[in-house]
């Protein structure tokens, strides 16, 4: 099918919109309410563009292509139209910019720049709403929301958990909870995936870069900081390295220059939470269930779990993640071998996820002396990297401390989507047979799609194992499960889809293209890893011939594991 | 205990979609007086709906309330007729002596408001009913009059 598009010809693919036909083209058409890979709404007008033929408006993003079209994508009326629409938004918009954590990555911001805006043409009421800072990991500002519905369509299509909806009518709209009750109090499982989508300021991380600071500048604190495996794949972007660049040596370097006493990669942890969990696992086989087992290491996945299938608690492993298991081992084993108080030890965490700061703040996890003190996202960190004046390029690559510096690929590939269940399988093979799996590369759970499927034969016994990202898919393959359409031993559920290379707390480009390159660096470094498998980690080794004993020991379960109970909530 | 009024409503629907959800929030509230969480909850597990989505349509009618109606319901006529003869003013004084929005209920459990569209006493314009019983042109200045009534009437039964 032929179209025109700004004068050119070019071929159109039938059913297409004109939105993503011009965007093959490389025209650049402003969009607020779209959403890549989800039905259009149509609902902010913002990408509208002129049929020549009739010189009538037509929204790109919902309007189809059609044979001998021919349309203006930057006629004036098209820019005279949508700055009127940022005009319009920008009405009752807190002109706040200076102070707004969006600042710089906001779209409402970017589009009044590039189509010219310098004045308040319409003056119209602000709805004065409250914050809603009721959450350990995201704060509400609707007084900056614009109404485009990304997060209300993220919340429901995507992660099915419809914590937040539109309200009101009118210039009364709004989003917010059921009954205008706080995220706290609501089905909400911190994922975070709405300020990924968030164009404005209106949904942020709750940040606490400031609590870090305070620690770090206190002589009495020895600041530890861990790192989730996704984090050193991702931060690069923030610098403008290309995506796919593991930065791991140099974010070392980085958290020396802050000042951090210790570096503890999580993986480290993971390698800990393969040596539990594939423990616990051979432990169920032994025992003839319950299965399937599922994996615990996913914050919003629990607290998903606590509130829509609480009957189904009992076949999440007890494993509490790596973060808390990183978080105990250091403030229980390790302080007190240093001759520290539980107390003088301050755990930071550096984390791709918003979710994992409702973890650290979990009463399991820690209670009066809470195990993890700060999370921080990948964000955050960016931003303490910026505000120490420290250019990561040019840093000299240092390596972590012992004595839990040392991880296995295994424990890296925690950072995507499978890397879980690839890691333990390799674990679980070897607890059982004594021998390593002949191929540690597991093909069937790698790659981004939303669900997939392996079975690997154990001696004779065929384990069968899914992996499933997102808690919209999670809560489809459940839906089987339950009603006994597939049955496996062991489950591994990812809260984001993709895995935490696309958490919520991942620097806010994140799109297919750049998820992938993460995905595709991790496998990189197991590729070339010479210990790819977490029981030869020689740290591993050492905690548990001086302090743990062995997996599923009296003291592992004391440090390492948890229960979690039914959570009730409007849903 | 409610539980039963909205059971009894939502019998009345067996194996519905959600395109039934307004006529069950109407039932609802026509039977309990008001929308609560308990209800949210209840017709959120018939209809197989968020919470959060329940509310938002609730939300967008003026007709659904979250919260028992006041000991005097106070319906303030906003259409045409009253609009002409001033009622916007009226429901600011009303908004004001009580201190609630309409939709909502007075803390002490006195006073209601809730706007309605019209009320079909355009000749008595602007007018108000409280628990039924209609006022007819009303001022401003008459609104903390009337609310003393009422209360002096609540003390008078109690």
């Amino acid at each position: 099918m032929r179209i025109t598009l700004n004068g050119k010809t070019m071929e159109a693919r039938e059913g297409e919109t004109i939105l993503s036909a011009a965007r093959r083209m490389g025209l650049n058409i402003p969009t607020l309410c779209h959403m890549e890979g989800l039905p259009p709404t149509g609902a902010c007008r913002v990408c509208l563009v002129e049929d020549v033929k009739t010189g009538r408006l037509i929204p790109s993003c919902s309007f189809p292509v059609s044979e001998g079209m021919d349309i203006a994508t930057h006629s004036s009326q098209v820019v005279a139209a949508r700055k009127t629409i940022i005009e319009l938004l920008l009405a009752s918009h807190p002109d706040d910019c200076l102070y707004c954590a969006s600042n710089g990555t906001c779209e409402l911001q970017k589009y009044a720049q590039e189509l010219g805006v310098r004045q308040r043409s319409y003056s119209g009421d602000r709805n004065r709403i409250d914050l809603d800072m009721s959450s350990p990991s995201i704060i509400r500002d609707p007084e900056k929301c614009i109404l485009c519905g990304r997060c209300v369509r993220v919340c429901s299509e995507v992660q099915g958990v419809s914590a937040i909806d539109f309200a009101g009518r009118g210039s009364n709209a709004q989003v917010s909870c059921a009954f205008d009750e706080g995220l706290n109090v609501s089905s909400c499982v911190n994922c975070g995936q709405c300020v990924m989508v968030c164009p404005t300021g209106a949904l942020t991380e709750r940040r606490d870069v400031d609590r870090v600071l305070a620690a770090l500048d206190d002589p009495k604190k020895t600041v530890v900081v861990q790192h989730a495996p996704a984090v050193s794949v991702s931060l690069a972007e923030e610098f403008g390295i290309k995506p796919g660049s593991d930065v791991v040596d140099k974010m070392n370097a980085a958290f020396r220059r802050m000042g951090f006493d210790k570096i503890f990669p999580t993986s480290f942890s993971a390698d800990l939470t393969v040596m539990e969990e594939a423990h616990e696992l051979v432990e169920r086989v032994k025992k003839g269930g319950p299965f399937p087992m599922f994996t615990s290491c996913s914050p919003g996945w629990i607290k998903y779990l606590e509130e829509f299938h609480p009957d189904l608690l009992g076949n999440v492993s007890t494993c509490k993640s790596p973060q808390q298991m990183m978080g105990a081992v250091v403030k229980r084993l390790w302080a007190p071998a240093q001759g520290l108080e539980s107390g003088q030890v301050f755990n930071v965490s550096v984390m791709p996820c918003t979710a994992k700061k409702f973890e650290a703040a979990r009463p399991e996890m820690g209670g009066e002396v809470p195990d993890v003190d700060a999370v921080i996202t990948t964000r955050e960190l960016a931003e303490m990297i910026r505000m120490f004046g420290i250019d990561i390029t040019s840093l000299e690559g240092e390596q972590a401390d012992s004595p839990f510096g040392d991880r296995s690929s295994a424990g890296k590939l925690f950072g995507a989507t499978g890397g879980v269940m690839e890691a333990a399988a390799r674990t679980a093979y070897h607890m059982i047979t004594g021998k390593e799996l002949p191929e540690l590369k597991i093909d069937a759970v790698r790659g981004l799609q939303d669900v997939k499927e392996a079975v690997v034969n154990i001696d004779g016994l065929e384990l069968k194992l899914a992996v499933v990202s997102g808690l919209g898919n999670a809560g489809r393959l459940l839906k089987d499960i339950i009603d006994g359409k597939r049955t496996y031993h062991f489950v591994e559920v990812m809260t984001c889809r993709g895995g935490c290379i696309s958490g919520g707390g991942q620097p806010l480009v994140t799109n297919p293209e750049r998820v992938k390159a993460r995905m595709q660096v991790l496998y990189e470094i197991d590729r070339d890893a010479s210990l790819r498998v977490s029981h030869e980690n020689p740290s591993i080794k050492a905690l548990y011939r001086d302090f743990l004993k062995e997996p599923g020991s009296h003291k592992s379960h004391e440090l390492l594991h948890t229960e979690y109970s039914p959570r009730e909530v409007l849903k | 205990m409610g539980s039963t009024k909205i059971l009894k409503v939502l019998e009345r629907y067996p194996g519905v979609g959600k395109d039934k959800l307004i006529p069950i929030l109407q039932e609802v509230q026509e039977a309990e007086g008001f929308l609560g969480r308990e209800a949210v909850i209840l017709i959120g597990k018939h209809l197989d709906v968020p919470a959060s989505k329940i509310y938002g349509v609730a939300t967008f009618y003026n007709q659904f309330r979250f919260e028992p109606v006041g000991r005097f319901h106070i319906q303030i006529c906003r259409g045409t007729a009253c609009h002409v003869k001033g009622s916007a003013k009226l429901l600011e004084t009303l908004k004001r002596e009580l201190g609630v929005e309409p939709g909502r209920t007075t803390r002490d459990g006195m006073f209601s408001i809730e706007v309605v569209a019209c009320i079909g006493a355009c000749g008595l314009a602007p007018a108000i009913s409280i628990n039924g019983e209609f006022h007819a042109r009303v001022t401003p200045e008459e609104i903390p009059v009337i609310l003393g009534n009422c209360r002096k009437s609540a003390q008078e039964v109690s």
